[in-house]
């Protein structure tokens, strides 16, 4: 790591005077909870909780070429977004494996924005102003605000203070409007789940959002959500975090990501390598697992059958919704069928686990 | 300042160690708790394991973090909390009372001496936030 300050985002004093408990996140000074991760999650579930994402990366695509250029380095059918529709997507290397996962918005005929991990916000923007040199790029993360809103409650709260019918906004679209007067592009996306939207504003303007939304929430039961329920409410669901389940060592179809790579759009980094693994099979799969022995799997603890390493976990946790300790694996192809009866080896000693159906945790995502 | 009781004696790995005729009841501290957060798996040795004062006798582990239990003296385990497999939220609720984790009957007294007092405790702990 480097020593580099720690960057802070425009609520940082809010999180602060809050009490919440902070700590260093890819380069970021962020709160990871603020009444406790349990007490949090389930704040999610059960009502509205409003999570500071403003350390992510936003980058804007424009031009006659823009197209082509987002084409050329996304996986996923850029051609397919009409204006106000979201898309997955992930940028890859030559051999296949993720140089990160990213959503794609079309804002205009040939303007994009491109939201990417905080963590891999400078390899990004150098990746894309390398490889994809038919469009212009701009970095816009400094002065772009996000804050995302989850939960059962979020459409009744963020309708309260819309200055236009969000109702009609469908899962993984967007829209222009004014949220508690501030100006926000509302877009019903998410990381938990849950019904919700993510509101990118400007820098400045955040803080009167944030202070909103919670003073507006206050008789949903709206509370903050730091980046540990952040985790439990994603894994809950099998949603991949970069620098955990997927990185420069795992490749997108492994990664269970093979919806978002359509190589019949046409060339784009990593087309050649993920059609050969295609053809070919993966190795290896992502899978949900649970303990069957009590005991915690965590990041990087190898996987076993019969005593023979065959894998290794690369989120795990207790789940909070579902009551059980869960986990994601790679795990050799033959053995990532649902009912697989494993072991995970911790602190020395192998603990039954099998592989289970995901999501963990049954979506709750709007889907029109 | 977190609660650091009178009674008790302390490590500095953030044990607490309350004396019961010739046995000691172990458990974490309140500082401990509450740096860990909500705990949500506790793994304790077996009634009639040995433990090693400043040795690993356990885990807990909160959501984000795992953590070892340091045992304050050595000696045999003679009971141990089983409620913990089940409701490891005692150990944030209750910490000094139904959190405790094992009882263990010491095998050497001079041990005892050797663990801070409430007093060092807190210095301990004032000490830990600068």
């Amino acid at each position: 790591m480097s020593d580099a300050p720690l960057k802070r985002t425009p609520l940082h004093a809010a999180h602060v005077a809050a009490g919440a408990r902070m700590v260093p996140f890819g380069g970021w000074d962020m709160p990871v909870q603020y009444r406790g991760i349990l007490e949090e999650h389930r704040t999610v579930r059960g009502a509205v909780g409003l999570f500071d994402v403003s350390h992510m990366g936003e980058f804007e695509c424009e031009g006659a070429a823009a197209l082509a250029a987002l084409q050329s380095v996304t996986t996923n059918d850029v051609a397919a977004l009409e204006i106000g529709q979201v898309q997955y997507s992930v940028f890859c290397y030559p051999n296949g494996t993720i140089v990160d996962d990213l959503t794609v918005y079309r804002l205009a005929p040939d303007r994009y924005m491109v939201t990417v991990n905080a963590s891999n916000l400078d390899k990004d923007y150098a990746w894309v102003t390398d490889h994809a040199t038919s469009a212009r790029w701009r970095n816009v993360s400094d002065e772009t605000g996000l804050i995302a809103v989850q939960g059962p409650k979020a459409e009744a709260l963020v309708g309260r203070l819309a200055d236009r019918d969000v109702t009609k906004i469908g899962y993984y679209r967007f829209a222009r409007g004014a949220v508690a007067g501030v100006a926000a592009l509302i877009s019903r996306t998410g990381y938990t789940g849950e019904d919700g939207f993510e509101l990118y504003t400007a820098a400045a303007d955040t803080p009167r959002l944030w202070a909103a939304l919670l003073d507006t929430g206050r008789a949903d039961g709206v509370a903050p959500i730091g980046l540990g329920a952040r985790d439990t409410l994603r894994l809950e669901m099998k949603y991949v975090l970069y620098g955990n389940d997927i990185d420069d060592t795992t490749n997108a179809l492994e990664a269970g990501l093979g919806w978002v790579v359509k190589p019949a759009k046409g060339d784009f980094v990593g087309r050649d390598a993920l059609e050969k693994i295609r053809a070919e099979g993966v190795r290896r799969r992502l899978v949900g697992i649970e303990m069957v022995d009590k005991a915690i799997a965590r990041h990087g603890y190898p996987v076993q059958k019969d005593g023979r390493a065959v894998g290794i976990v690369t989120s795990g946790s207790y789940g909070p919704s579902v009551d059980k300790y869960i986990a994601m694996a790679y795990v050799e192809t033959a053995l990532a069928s649902v009912g697989t009866e494993l072991a995970v080896e911790i602190r020395g000693q192998a603990k039954a686990a099998r592989v289970v159906r995901t999501p963990f945790h049954p979506s709750r995502v709007k889907k029109a | 300042m977190a609660n650091v009781p009178k009674d008790l004696k302390y490590t500095r790995e953030h044990e607490w160690a309350k004396q019961e005729g010739d046995r000691v009841r172990v458990g974490i501290t309140a500082y401990a708790q509450e740096q860990l957060g909500d705990v949500v798996f506790v793994e304790l040795p077996k009634v009639g394991a040995k433990v090693t004062a400043s040795k690993n006798f356990g885990v807990v582990e909160s959501v984000k973090a795992v953590s070892d239990l340091f045992a304050p003296v050595s000696g045999e385990v003679v009971e141990i909390n089983g409620e913990l497999s089940q409701k490891p939220e005692t150990v944030n609720q209750d910490t000094y009372g139904r959190g405790w984790m094992i009882v263990v009957k010491p095998s050497n007294g001079g041990e005892w001496d050797q663990l801070l007092t409430p007093q060092q405790y807190e210095e301990f702990l004032a000490q830990a936030a600068h």
